[in-house]
């Protein structure tokens, strides 16, 4: 007998539940705990970047919105550089950008919201550009393990032509479903994005 | 606030040394799914239209994925990690008082340092602090029940609370939740985000809850019940229990100011 390869196993994920708010967003929940609170807001006054609002829903199965759902993204600044130690690519670190948010949907309409900044391109190992883009944290009652996915953006569509991750997507039809659409609302730059958790237009998971 | 309420005291014991992580070039060990609750579980009803159809695309971890956010003591209040004392107006919360205590792990043994662990729960009546939770057991106004804690340099946590209650809801007529904390993990990297619950050792609601059985996996499922923790419990006050918490395997691990494993 080999000796045996001692790894442990993951622990196994559990629904987030319909209270999820308590913990992550206590606000949401109707009470007001913690001196400092995470919020969906990820910019500064001095953030570096063009503002921006993702704004979408998550749909189940009969296209109804999902009510009770966090939201977290996670994304490079203006430079094409994520704000962790194991990004050692060329772009500028932005000391007022986190890169990370976190939001619940409205409990009436569903609607999720991300006040950001656009991000850069990156650099994969390979050497190869890769189209801007947000990735995507999904938890819910009834979402037994978190879902993975991204936003791309509308109106870059030579860089999603060309990215990577985008074209892996088969059958290409589905690509779609990462994009999220640009608009202007006052003033304002409006990313609007739809989540389908089932149906024609599922939207493409990731397992990272 | 209540002057009476000891101190809480570090219950930290005989704490394993790490074992070395493996050397590679990044990335991270394949998820074993077989130990996940599928997205598609009928037996729990809300994971019915909620539950993705289609294959999941498999990514090569890229920087994306071995990135995530970094925290810092600047996140944290001072009593985020005592929820006897984080929301208390007049009094103690009712409740057995207990400590819960462990380590976050990737699945080469060493600990996870310095990240974000949050929990919730129900008050000892099983009755959360939420605006749509309607169940008859009463609100507890010295209660919130959520706290949140950063790990030390070995990846070790505690904070101190009241053991949940048991609850019903509508999932089949007579469902119950056993007794539960729920704990959501970051880790170093944005793919070892992590949402899970801890139940408690010898609960007889554990084998018969139709979220908790929609593991596949007895041991996986074993791996989610705190044991009671009697050396680490603090005489004449509180029990404790032991929770370790096992994140996605890193081919490499970066520190602050150096690399690992490259």
């Amino acid at each position: 007998m080999p000796q045996p390869l001692n790894y442990l196993k993951e622990t196994a994920s559990q629904t987030a539940g319909p209270y999820v708010h308590i913990g992550l967003i206590p606000a949401m929940a109707g009470f007001d705990i913690f001196e400092k609170n995470f919020s969906n807001v990820l910019v500064t006054p001095n953030t570096q970047g063009e503002r921006i609002t993702l704004e979408g829903k998550v749909l189940d199965g009969t296209g109804s919105p999902l009510r009770d759902v966090l939201l977290e993204i996670w994304q490079a600044n203006a430079s094409g550089r994520y704000n962790h130690p194991a990004d050692r690519s060329a772009g500028t670190l932005d000391q007022d950008f986190r890169g990370w948010g976190r939001a619940g949907s409205d409990f009436d309409s569903g609607l999720v919201t991300f006040d950001t900044i656009k991000p850069g391109a990156i650099i994969d190992k390979a050497g190869r550009k890769c189209a801007p883009h947000v990735n995507v944290w999904i938890v819910a009652r009834g979402i037994n393990i978190g879902l993975n996915t991204r936003l791309y953006f509308s109106d870059e569509e030579a860089a999603n032509a060309a990215d990577p991750v985008l074209n892996l997507v088969e059958p290409a039809v589905r690509r779609k479903t990462l994009i999220a659409s640009r608009g202007e609302r006052a003033g304002k730059v409006v990313y609007s994005f739809t989540i389908n958790l089932q149906g024609a237009d599922e939207t493409v998971f990731f397992d990272v | 606030m209540n002057a009476q309420a000891p101190a809480l005291q570090d219950p930290r014991l005989n704490r394993p040394e790490p074992l070395t992580p493996p050397l590679g070039d990044g990335g991270f060990f394949q998820r074993d799914r077989s130990i996940h609750p599928p997205a598609h579980a009928p037996s729990y009803k809300s994971s019915v239209l909620r539950s993705p159809r289609q294959s999941l695309l498999s990514l090569e971890s890229s920087v994306s994925e071995i990135t995530g956010p970094v925290f810092g003591h600047n996140d944290l209040g001072p009593l985020d990690n005592d929820l006897i004392r984080n929301y208390a107006k007049d009094g103690d919360p009712v409740g057995e008082r207990i400590i819960v205590h462990g380590r976050v792990l990737d699945e080469t043994g060493r600990g996870v340092p310095n990240t974000l662990v949050e929990f919730w729960q129900a008050n000892a009546g099983g009755r959360y602090r939420h605006k749509k939770d309607t169940y008859l057991a009463p609100i507890d106004p010295n209660f919130g029940g959520c706290g949140r804690a950063l790990t030390d340099d070995t990846g070790y946590y505690y904070f101190r609370t009241v053991k949940p209650g048991p609850y019903p809801w509508r999932n089949f007529v007579n469902s119950w939740r056993p007794a539960h904390i729920h704990f959501s993990v970051f880790g170093s990297s944005f793919a070892q985000r992590l949402i899970t619950q801890m139940y408690f050792e010898g609960d007889p609601l554990i084998p018969v809850c139709p979220i908790l059985t929609t593991i596949p996996d007895k041991d996986a499922l074993d791996r989610l019940v705190a044991p009671l923790d009697l050396n680490a419990s603090t005489p004449f006050d509180s029990l404790a229990y032991r929770f370790d918490i096992v994140l996605r395997g890193q081919r490499s691990t970066y520190f602050e100011n150096r690399t690992a494993g490259n």
